[in-house]
């Protein structure tokens, strides 16, 4: 398989490269948003996504879920090149993402917020009257917490009434009930104490070791990052200047990256002729 | 159950859950009417009679159909300020048809046809152009009411028409006289509070309204279930102003004029908040037979009925206040 530019498709490279992006590039009016980035997710790995606010680390990752369409640039999922149009494409081809927000409807409870848009209808003439099955609902958001280990104190409670770092376990718990491919974690420790920043890291690993699923996790929080991160890359004025590993750098190191005192060692030759639209 | 697991269902019946009993959606207007029930059955001798409760209910009918449509409407932090105007309108057009020599059921049907397009209108201009509902709904509220005296030319008339006064019709039940149009009713809410709370277009109803930007991310599809409530209200619009020539056999371009009112009073005394997202139909119900009772009763007590809008406007205001003062205290 080649891709539009005739070069070979990434998955003919390495078949451990689960989500790839090339050349991403999104304007708004004058404001240039991404500038041809790039990312690459592999196989069972946490990558972590840093950068300085305006960087382009929310811009990507809205890309890569489809909340945002690029003017240019290219995505491949296993391989493959995709399109997202909308979240629902890229949750169809099993990328799942926890936003900033975490869109949570509040005033729901637990399960519902975990079904949300994707409710299970029973099975046989009920379903066909197009009734929830709320009991399986409940009951399937009640073990996958339990899997999850994350504690909560009623699966029946309404999310207002649940702390920041619960509801934060409840949107990343539908993200990974439902990936099959990636999970995408948009700053979930940013409005955390310390022992809710813990289980939420707890998570991020368990969804990697238990499920088996790539996680991109932006933050810019460096112990965070350094935390969890197998590889971290790290994003400046809309491009990834650095791709590393807690053991190549240290935290100040990429922080100095970050903000632009030190080069990056990713070239901006190194990318492909497509990328220019 | 099993519930060994990291969450346990808190079911208990403490002091808590009593407690928490008494400031559910539900149990407050019920308070609330019962009190009213209670002043009225004192301050007059004829509230209590078996015939006027029966009276209370079929002059329920209309406003608590409305009611439902107000419901789904709000529900989503939408507010429908045109009700009365297509209901009427439900009633000018049904009627206007019938005398022109239609069968009842083309007549009716051509007329729910029309309520249920203005409910779809109204539905377009808030979900695909994204304009705020209470100008929307006010616009359209002008529109409808000189179309609807344009169609009547300014008169009512009298609708003579079997199957527009059949839902005025008496029968007995249970050994208490009630009409077609309060059975129907009650199907009608038992049929939408299905829809609202075991179908997913019901959840996805009150996610619109408590956060339409986190239903749009969950692939809700926002646009066309905002349209779908417009639309079905407007539906139940048309079926309101069946209920009215049940009720008074005469197309008035000037009637229900308190029915704006009344529908969002009983929707917001009934618990259900105008901010969206957070509610119950059954409350819609009860405040629905609040209104009523209010004006019922203040009528048997011969006080002028400018003071049953008056007290009625004093209640919704108190039930916005009491719902945003609760919205305060959670957070």
């Amino acid at each position: 398989m080649t891709t539009a530019d005739g070069r070979p498709a990434p998955s003919a490279q390495d078949r451990d490269v689960i989500l790839e992006a090339r050349g991403i590039v999104k304007h708004y009016g004058q404001v240039v948003a991404l500038d041809g980035a790039d990312l690459t997710l592999r196989n069972g790995e946490v990558l972590g996504l840093v950068g300085d606010n305006g960087a382009g680390k929310s811009q990507l990752i809205k890309v890569l879920c489809g909340a945002v369409i690029p003017d240019a640039g290219e995505l491949f999922l296993d391989g493959r090149p995709v399109q997202f149009r909308s979240p629902l494409d890229a949750r169809r081809l099993g990328i799942e993402t926890v936003f900033q927000d975490l869109a949570l409807a509040s005033a729901l409870d637990i399960a519902s917020n975990i079904f949300l848009g994707r409710e299970v209808r029973f099975q046989g003439a009920l379903g066909w009257l197009r009734l929830l099955d709320k009991r399986m609902m409940t009951a399937a958001a009640q073990q996958f917490m339990g899997q999850l280990k994350f504690h909560l104190p009623s699966i029946d409670s309404l999310v207002e009434a649940l702390s920041g770092g619960q509801r934060q376990g409840v949107a990343v718990a539908r993200a990974a009930y439902f990936a099959t491919r990636v999970v995408i974690m948009d700053e979930p420790t940013a409005a955390l104490g310390v022992n809710e920043t813990a289980q939420v890291l707890d998570l991020i690993k368990r969804i990697r070791d238990d499920r088996g699923l790539p996680v991109i996790f932006i933050s810019h929080n460096m112990p965070n990052v350094f935390e969890v991160a197998d590889r971290v890359q790290v994003m400046r004025l809309g491009r990834r200047v650095a791709l590393t590993t807690p053991k190549e750098h240290t935290m100040a190191e990429v922080v100095a990256i970050m903000t632009g005192a030190t080069p990056g060692n990713v070239l901006r030759e190194q990318r492909g002729p497509a990328q220019t639209p | 159950m099993e519930s060994r697991g990291a969450l346990r269902p808190n079911r208990g019946f403490g002091l808590r859950s009593v407690l928490r009993a008494f400031t559910t959606p539900t149990f407050g207007p019920l308070v609330v009417l019962l009190g009213f029930g209670l002043f009225f059955s004192i301050a007059t001798s004829t509230f209590l009679a078996t015939g006027n409760l029966s009276i209370v209910l079929q002059q329920s009918v209309i406003v608590g159909t409305l009611a439902i449509g107000q419901t789904i409407i709000i529900l989503t932090a939408g507010i429908d300020l045109a009700v009365g105007g297509i209901a009427v309108m439900g009633t000018i057009v049904a009627g206007s048809l019938v005398n022109d020599g239609y069968q009842g059921l083309s007549a009716l049907l051509i007329a729910f046809a029309i309520t249920t397009g203005v409910g779809t209108t109204a539905g377009l201009l808030v979900s695909r152009m994204r304009l705020p509902p209470f100008i929307v709904t006010l616009g359209l509220l002008g529109i409808v009411t000189a179309a609807t005296r344009l169609i009547s030319r300014g008169g009512a008339f009298p609708v003579d028409n079997e199957l527009m006064s059949w839902t005025g019709n008496s029968i007995r039940l249970a050994g208490a006289s009630t009409t077609y149009g309060v059975l129907l009713m009650f199907a009608l809410y038992a049929l939408v509070w299905v829809m609202l709370t075991q179908t997913a277009w019901g959840r996805h109803v009150y996610a619109i309204g408590n956060n339409a930007e986190a239903a749009r991310l969950v692939g809700i599809p926002v646009q066309n279930t905002l349209l779908s409530v417009y639309a079905f209200a407007g539906l139940l619009y048309g079926i309101g102003a069946w209920f009215a020539l049940g009720r008074i056999p005469n197309a008035d371009p000037n009637a229900l004029q308190t029915a704006n009112l009344d529908s969002i009073t009983a929707v917001v005394i009934g618990g259900t908040s105008l901010f969206g997202g957070r509610g119950n139909l059954i409350g819609a119900l009860v405040g629905t037979i609040i209104v009523t009772v209010l004006r019922n009763g203040l009528t048997l007590m011969g006080i002028d009925p400018l003071w049953q809008d008056l007290v009625t406007g004093v209640l919704v205001i108190a039930a916005v206040a009491l719902d945003q003062f609760s919205r305060e205290r959670l957070r």
